[in-house]
């Protein structure tokens, strides 16, 4: 890939990055900090490459913490994302909340 | 070797790539579903799938060898990350978050390392290999060492109150010059870099991580956790880039861009710009004035409040971080059971950060079966307080502070609060007179509306209900 092509793709998903996260309940704040938290485990695909080229005993060390980090990284990243937001559901919330949503475009509708 | 020659895939061939770009697409999806209630669990198993598509593709590249090695890491890894996050308690969530995040900007920061070794072995790095790699060295190695002090804060292993040394934002300015010329001096010299060079602009970044967040009042915590959360995501979206990756460039420049987001949110909440948040060393001065005077407050036990609330008509609870610290959601939860069935009128105040996260207390509180409707955003409820009868603040303390209103030169001026003091009468249950994480006394322990009820939540919450039962 060219340079010049992966700016462009970085600065597309920068705006992505902006325009997918705003207007964020506090509520899920937290919850959604730790998701985007473990989707930058995805780093660990990088320590999968770096240690195939590794040579000496220092590489390989190297790649293989790179690797023991970002796996944790991503496994407990959406572990506990998972945790935190299975608290969320409620016996009776869901309907519920179904119903504000409908609600609201409708109102603004009229 | 773990995998047969067959199944070798190039990095560069389109059918790599076209499955890259659908675990990114997933990553988008996931993290769009993220930010509503009701998707957001399904949001996180999408963005996983993502990942795990995303390291299958790669496993089968020919680039990738030390099969054995590999396959340690990501035992070992897993093995850490479930144990982890499976005895993780509800209360120490933040601090679980920070090391996650702390991971993986060492991640980060290792595998630049080891693309610098093996670029400058074969003799001259390229400008546009080896600017990302420094880039995510840096910035990784800051992520990880702030990640780590931001841990130890919130896990009471270092103190939580701002340390602030003499000259610190001047010595942290050279400190950061030091590096970028480091840096500057690697890139000229790139046609044979020299790693002595590039393991001091390593160690220097791990100093400054440390002296970066160890400023930083344990109460602005989840603020910096979000920023270095956004750090790390740049530095994999920079090895994406030094590697040719394209989904670790997507990936990365996502969580950094959605990253910076959340900061400024999170600290739009708290009232204060994020370079103030960054560099005041919030807190630091009050706890170094301790001309604190004796004055009185009024103390009752938990027979009197069962009465204040078993007779009131509206009552609101204020948890903070003393109840998520203290497990007693669920005894506030038998409390406030209790006082419906008397027909009291039951509501929650949730403060955008009471806790040590955004969002903190409605974790608990929905674990605790706490019906969603109870809990009101501080917008909300403060309109309401001067109808309340009784607000019980339970293990809260800066968020309620008037302070922040009244006085202007107080460190949190401008915060909002959740407006206990205009209720008609205020319980706070709290084991000490001790001031909160911001370091500074609270005013509304001394009003006259107030009376303290000094236990742990969880006891005083439990001794409450059982003494309303008998009303």
């Amino acid at each position: 890939m060219s340079l010049i092509t992966e700016i462009t793709i970085f600065v597309l998903a920068a705006f992505v990055g902006f325009e997918v996260i705003s207007k964020v309940p506090t509520t899920l704040h937290t919850p959604l900090m730790s998701q985007t938290n473990a989707i930058h485990g995805i780093v660990m695909l990088g320590g999968l490459i770096v240690i195939g080229s590794a040579d000496d005993t220092l590489e390989k060390l190297i790649g293989t913490i790179a690797i023991v980090f970002g796996t944790i990284n991503i496994v407990g990243g959406f572990l506990v994302t998972d945790r935190m937001l299975g608290m969320f559901r409620g016996r009776d919330r869901k309907p519920k909340q179904v119903e504000e949503e409908t609600v609201t475009p409708g109102e603004a509708g009229q | 070797m773990i995998q047969a020659p067959t199944l070798a895939l190039s990095q560069s061939s389109d059918f790599v790539t076209a499955c890259y770009i659908v675990a990114f697409s997933l990553f988008i999806l996931g993290i769009r579903q993220g930010t509503h209630p009701r998707t957001a669990r399904r949001g996180n198993l999408i963005a996983a799938a993502g990942m795990l598509l995303a390291i299958a593709i790669t496993l089968s590249l020919d680039v990738v060898g030390n099969g054995a090695l590999i396959l340690i890491g990501i035992l070992l890894g897993t093995g850490v990350g479930v144990i982890a996050s499976i005895r993780v308690q509800m209360t120490q969530m933040p601090q679980m978050v920070a090391l996650y995040n702390g991971v993986g900007g060492g991640a980060a920061a290792l595998i630049s390392w080891s693309e610098f070794r093996h670029a400058s072995g074969a003799g001259s790095i390229p400008l546009d290999i080896f600017v990302p790699i420094l880039f995510s060295t840096v910035v990784g190695s800051v992520s990880f060492w702030g990640s780590n002090v931001a841990f130890g804060k919130l896990q009471d292993i270092l103190p939580s109150r701002p340390i602030l040394l003499p000259f610190q934002h001047i010595f942290n300015g050279f400190l950061l010059a030091a590096i970028l010329a480091g840096c500057v001096v690697l890139g000229i010299d790139h046609d044979s870099p020299s790693e002595a060079l590039f393991i001091a602009v390593l160690i220097g970044a791990a100093v400054l991580g440390n002296l970066f967040v160890l400023p930083i009042g344990g109460a602005d915590m989840p603020v910096v956790i979000s920023l270095l959360n956004a750090f790390t995501g740049l530095a994999a979206a920079a090895a994406g880039f030094a590697l040719d990756n394209v989904v670790l460039i997507v990936a990365g420049t996502l969580v950094g861009s959605s990253g910076t987001i959340l900061t400024i949110e999170m600290s739009r909440a708290m009232n204060r710009s994020i370079g103030n948040l960054l560099f005041s060393g919030f807190g630091a001065v009050s706890a170094a004035a301790g001309e604190r005077e004796e004055r009185p407050v009024s103390s009752i036990g938990p027979e009197d409040a069962a009465i204040k609330l078993g007779y009131a008509d509206s009552v609101v609870f204020v948890p903070g971080y003393g109840m998520a610290v203290a497990q007693a959601q669920h005894a506030v939860k038998e409390l406030a059971d209790e006082l419906q069935k008397r027909g009291v009128e039951v509501n929650f105040a949730i403060h955008p950060v009471a806790g040590r996260m955004p969002g903190h207390m409605n974790v608990l509180l929905a674990e605790a079966d706490v019906p969603y409707e109870q809990l009101k955003e501080m917008e909300e409820i403060n309109p309401e307080m001067p109808r309340t009868d009784v607000a019980v603040v339970i293990g809260a303390n800066d968020v309620t502070n008037p302070a922040a209103k009244d006085d202007p030169d107080s460190p949190i001026a401008g915060m909002p609060i959740i407006e206990v003091d205009q209720a008609r009468e205020v319980i706070v249950i709290k084991r000490s007179l001790s001031p909160g994480f911001a370091g500074i006394d609270n005013d509304l322990f001394y009003k006259e509306n107030t009376s303290m009820l000094f236990s742990d939540a969880k006891g005083a919450a439990s001794d409450i209900a059982a003494q309303v039962e008998e009303l």
